[in-house]
């Protein structure tokens, strides 16, 4: 029954995958924009759980919940600083400066403390491991599990049942119209922001519980993979982010699994490829038409 | 209650309005009609604080509007019904309402809104729960018309409210447009059709790109030669 424990190991990969997948979604469904500073985002939420857990002895969820706020601000500082003078410049302009605030970012972080990388602690979740059909599941994989699931039905609340999200999915429609119903466009923009960076803290968070190793350039790949992941789902699509990022996670551990591990980035290219080539709208994406 | 003075819109280095003047009285039916690219989306726009003028004043209810934000206008009570409807199309009929009165904090006020829109409007109470995409094109314009009257406008701005109509829809969505101007709402009206518009207007203003050229009583403008001649297609 190993290839339960390996679907298990898929889903908190993709778990990561997709909580960092929903703020690049997000953000494209209200700018127009690929962050890729989103990763590096990542990476900080992952450095500031670490500290507040090492440093100041916090437990488990404070420094996931000092971590999804730190990086809160960090991501409505960097749309306020960097991106939101672009608003009406060219897409190119703006992702070309993402860029730029992603390599900041990183090398702001390596002069501070240098590039050496660090350990999350053990045990800062009971790791109990149980029998399940015969599979070994560790008790850490289902904490990611679930808080992943919290955190998604949180948001699907928010998006769905707030004024805030509302306001959110209206301008991601047409801002001159959300304009018109008296939506500040600016304060929806720096939620959205607000949001999808605190999921990224929350994944940094996890990442470092699951693999322990982080340091100042992690955030590189796994922001690559789920950037793909919101491509697999449907660029701007929620729900497809959620998915998209389960199914890499999947994949990745399924690869690895027959054998070709060293072949597990190239097998989430390979997706990319695919779905720009066959369906370019994502899984969940499709072409709305309106009536005029 | 509504007073522009000399007012220019540029669009980059293209002129769109030059030194319009025009007032709307309170309970007034005001029309400005004029062909394609006259400048009459431009001037609702800039009366809604999406576009700037660079020139000339913009009073309402004796304040100046022509600097405020797009919020405080609509705050203020100036609802924009947009050109081609604008409805969000990904959020069901009464989520787009919910947003229409998104400023609003009396709960009941906006529960008795809703349903006097509903009364307006049976399709859209029947319809509450469907995507606004997938509403055919008068519908469209009545959630957006709806939407409008849910911040509870002292004046509504229509933009083309029959655009791509069938006729029997147009007289129906202008029946309702009276309706809600006796009820208290002052109603600014800019229309391709001229004849549908003059039958329901006080007053009404003839724009040539980008410059008011007459004006007038409705019904005078109704039997105006010139008019006739260049939009009412020489009846």
């Amino acid at each position: 029954m190993e290839w339960i424990q390996q679907i298990v190991n898929g889903i908190s990969l993709g778990s990561i995958y997709a909580l960092i997948a929903l703020g690049y979604t997000m953000v494209y469904g209200i700018i127009k924009l690929i962050n890729f500073a989103h990763g590096d985002v990542f990476m900080i939420g992952s450095f500031v759980g670490f500290f507040a857990i090492t440093g100041w002895n916090l437990g488990f969820f404070p420094a996931l919940l000092l971590s999804m706020t730190v990086c809160a601000i960090l991501g409505v500082i960097i749309e306020r600083v960097a991106y939101k003078r672009l608003r009406n410049s060219t897409r190119i302009a703006a992702l070309i400066t993402a860029i730029g605030v992603s390599l900041l970012i990183e090398y702001v972080v390596i002069y501070f403390r240098g590039a050496q990388p660090e350990a999350y602690p053990k045990e800062i979740l009971p790791a109990k491991s149980f029998e399940l059909f015969g599979a070994k599941i560790d008790s850490q994989s289902l904490y990611i599990l679930l808080i992943t699931i919290v955190l998604m039905v949180l948001l699907q609340f928010i998006v769905h049942r707030t004024k805030i999200g509302k306001a959110m999915r209206a301008v991601s429609h047409d801002q001159d119209a959300a304009q018109l119903m008296g939506i500040n466009v600016d304060t929806t923009i720096s939620a959205t922001f607000a949001i999808g960076s605190a999921l990224a803290g929350a994944a940094g968070v996890i990442f470092g519980l699951y693999y322990i190793k982080i340091d100042p350039l992690m955030g590189i790949i796994p922001g690559l993979k789920a950037f793909i992941a919101a491509v697999l789902g449907g660029i701007g699509i929620i729900p497809g982010a959620m998915v998209g990022g389960f199914i890499l996670g999947i994949v990745e551990v399924i690869v690895s699994a027959f054998g070709f591990s060293s072949w597990r980035d190239a097998a989430a290219f390979i997706i990319l490829i695919l779905i720009l080539i066959f369906r370019p709208s994502g899984i969940f994406g499709k072409n709305t038409r309106e009536k005029v | 209650m509504l007073k522009v003075e000399g007012i220019d819109v540029f669009y980059g280095n293209i002129q769109a309005l030059k030194n319009v003047s025009l007032t709307v009285e309170e309970k007034e039916i005001v029309t400005l009609i004029g062909a394609n690219g006259a400048g009459k989306t431009t001037l609702l726009k800039t009366l809604s604080g999406l576009l700037r003028p660079t020139a000339g004043t913009i009073q309402y209810l004796g304040e100046s509007i022509r600097v405020k934000p797009v919020q405080s206008i609509v705050k203020a009570g100036i609802s924009h019904v947009p050109e081609g409807r604008r409805v969000f199309a990904n959020m069901t009929v009464e989520e787009n309402l919910d947003l229409g009165a998104y400023l609003r904090k009396d709960k009941k006020g906006i529960k008795q809104d809703l349903d006097k829109v509903f009364s307006l409007f049976p399709i859209l109470h029947e319809r509450r729960n469907q995507l606004s995409g997938t509403l055919s094109g008068g519908e469209q314009q009545m959630l957006a018309i709806g939407r409008a009257l849910m911040a509870k406008p002292k004046l509504l701005l229509l933009d083309e409210p029959s655009m791509g109509l069938a006729p029997l829809l147009v007289k129906q969505i202008f029946n309702i447009i009276q309706e809600i101007n006796k009820d208290g709402t002052t109603i600014l009206l800019v229309e391709q059709n001229a004849h549908m518009a003059l039958s329901i207007a006080n007053r009404a203003y003839v724009i040539e790109t980008g410059s008011v050229v007459l004006s007038g009583n409705a019904s005078e403008m109704q039997n105006s030669e010139k008019v006739k001649e260049a939009y009412l297609g020489g009846i």
